[in-house]
């Protein structure tokens, strides 16, 4: 058999349409994807349409599915950090945060005040650069090309400011088991100050690029809301939850790593359409921002890292002076370090909702299992009950609007 | 503006060890055998459910205000038996808990009662879970594999599931498989 006869015997198991037509319509069952042209991943929908009306939308995913949980559970711990980190290749920062504090809290350790405020940074700023991404993206399948150019602009800074506390400008393997790599270089707030002065008031020209625009609003407003009801069920949390009224942050509802010193606000949005969903994640810009101004104000004196040395590497002059220093050096980067058996399940705020890591340790050097429960794969299960019934162009309008990332979605 | 670091915040472990043993007890009295034991570890409280009552037991704590599903994910506790465990991570939204409800099958006959009537949610996070390690979910209205291809052998996130050595295929391939002719 060939390969295209055999191409819908293999996908026949999949119903593609959702009631049977009346004897005067007519469905038409589209394919979308599996590419597609922004940066969202590689994403296939199957849609029946009835004219230009989506009837019915199934979204298959799994085109990068690169089995990371299955190689996470060959790695030592402190290994583990790298591949989750790829998962949700634009909130790097977030998964490497859920996968360190699933680990601290098995390990029971706790991590310094100073490492806490500087991932609190880190993270805030990947929230800035991640909703760039989406703005950029968002904007680009609504057709407006130039909010790319500038979104992704404000992202280079930030990824300036990655490369200069980490070396890295994604994937940074900024956080460590205990507490982060090391302690921000000489210049590094300053240029920080720099980029919080401005950031606002580009976030005011992005508004204005937006909302002065008759045809992004005509695209967004009332277009395919969804209650917070239907959302809740559907697992659905971050900005979407907030944009049907819902202020379920756990930023404020379970402060983590410091966030409960800082004040800001959670931006809420009331009918949960699509111009809500944008204005939401707009609003948090600002928020972000002044939760690191106010991080890098009260920035704590301290160490980077937790002083166990069973956990984190001695500094490297201990090296030459210090046997012990030497084998726990040793064991450390050949072994790695033990984890006492237990499961955990830690979750984080992400960009995109609930991100929470479940690992299960059994006492050896390697997790048992690892897995992410990433907020795109659970929100992506809202996309049909949004677009159905309402246009082809606003399920554009939707996808741009959801802003998933199939790469947290496949894992 | 902070003034130095206060104290780390206490973080309510919610419920307690006494509030897990009283709502496992209240599962108890309403049927005897759908709980099999609790576990309480670094503020996470767990109920491990029999199987065949999960879905009951995840109905009466939706009921009490754990009426959020957080997680489903499956684990594989290869060698202990029973081997797959689902779990499902519960959040009450109102009260700030969490619970997890464990379940743990057979490999031979790994089938459970789907949840999606209860959150259709439970889709695709029991997909993935049929997928992976090959638990049925009865009662799902659409399962089959959701990240692996459709005629894929084998539920790969089992740990006696080697790593590597697998032919990779693709549409120019499939019908003769990577490394057995050109």
């Amino acid at each position: 058999m060939s390969a295209t006869t055999d191409y819908r015997k293999r996908e026949e198991s999949i119903t593609l349409t959702s009631e049977p037509a009346g004897e005067r319509q007519e469905l038409l069952t589209l394919n979308m994807g599996p590419h597609h042209p922004a940066t969202h991943g590689v994403l296939r929908l199957l849609v029946t349409l009835e004219g230009e009306i989506v009837r019915d939308l199934k979204p298959i995913i799994g085109y990068v599915h690169t089995g990371i949980e299955k190689t996470c559970e060959d790695k030592s711990y402190w290994k583990v950090i790298p591949c989750v980190e790829r998962m949700d290749y634009v909130s790097y920062y977030f998964n490497a945060m859920a996968f360190c504090g699933a680990v601290e809290t098995l390990l029971g350790i706790e991590v310094p005040p100073r490492a806490q405020y500087l991932r609190v940074i880190h993270l805030e700023l990947n929230r800035i650069a991640s909703h760039m991404v989406w703005l950029g993206t968002g904007a680009l399948d609504l057709g407006a090309v130039s909010m790319f150019w500038y979104c992704f602009r404000e992202r280079e800074n930030i990824l300036d400011l990655f490369e200069m506390s980490s070396g890295q400008r994604m994937h940074t393997r900024y956080f460590q088991v205990g507490g982060v790599f090391e302690d921000i270089p000489t210049g590094f707030a300053a240029k920080l100050r720099t980029f919080l002065d401005r950031m606002p008031t580009r976030a005011d020209q992005f508004a204005d690029l937006m909302e002065k625009n008759e045809i992004v609003l005509r695209r967004l407003r009332d277009v395919c809301p969804l209650d917070e009801k239907t959302l809740l069920g559907l697992g659905v949390t971050g900005p979407l939850l907030r944009a049907a009224g819902n202020p379920w942050d756990l930023r404020k509802a379970q402060p983590y790593s410091s966030y409960d010193h800082f004040d800001f606000k959670i931006p809420v949005g009331t009918v949960g359409d699509n111009y809500d969903r944008y204005r939401v994640r707009h609003a948090e810009l600002y928020e972000s921002v002044k939760i690191i101004e106010q991080a890098l104000e009260g920035l704590p004196e301290g160490d980077h890292i937790t002083s166990d040395r069973k956990v984190a590497l001695p500094p490297r002059h201990e090296l030459a002076t210090s046997m012990e220093a030497l084998i726990h050096h040793f064991k450390l980067v050949t072994e790695g370090f033990r984890v006492p058996p237990g499961e955990i399940y830690y979750p984080i705020e992400g960009p995109r909702g609930e991100l929470g890591c479940f690992v299960r340790a059994d006492g050896s050097a390697k997790p048992a299992r690892v897995h992410m429960r990433d907020p795109s794969f659970s929100n992506l299960m809202a996309f049909a009950p949004m677009v159905k019934d309402g246009y082809i162009a606003d399920l554009i309008a939707t996808i741009a609007m959801l802003d998933p990332i199939l790469g947290g979605i496949d894992r | 503006m902070p003034s130095g670091p206060p104290a780390r915040a206490e973080t309510r472990p919610v419920p307690d060890a006494t509030g897990l043993e009283l709502i496992a007890q209240a599962l108890q009295e309403a049927n005897a055998d759908s709980v099999l034991g609790t576990a309480f570890f670094r503020d996470r409280a767990v109920i491990i459910a029999n199987p065949p009552d999960v879905h009951e037991v995840l109905g009466r704590l939706k009921d009490q205000g754990y009426d959020f599903l957080a997680s489903l994910h499956g684990v594989d506790y290869y060698p202990e038996e029973p081997r797959l465990g689902v779990l499902y991570e519960l959040l009450d939204m109102k009260e700030v808990d969490r619970i997890s409800v464990k379940a743990r099958v057979h490999t031979d006959a790994p089938r459970i009662a789907s949840v999606v009537d209860l959150w259709p949610g439970a889709d695709h996070p029991e997909r993935e879970v049929y997928d992976m390690f090959g638990v049925v979910f009865e009662g799902h209205p659409d399962l089959r594999r959701i990240l692996m291809p459709e005629d894929y052998e084998g539920f790969p996130q089992r740990r006696d599931f080697p790593v590597g050595g697998e032919p990779v295929l693709f549409t120019y391939n499939e019908d003769s498989p990577y490394g057995k002719s050109q």
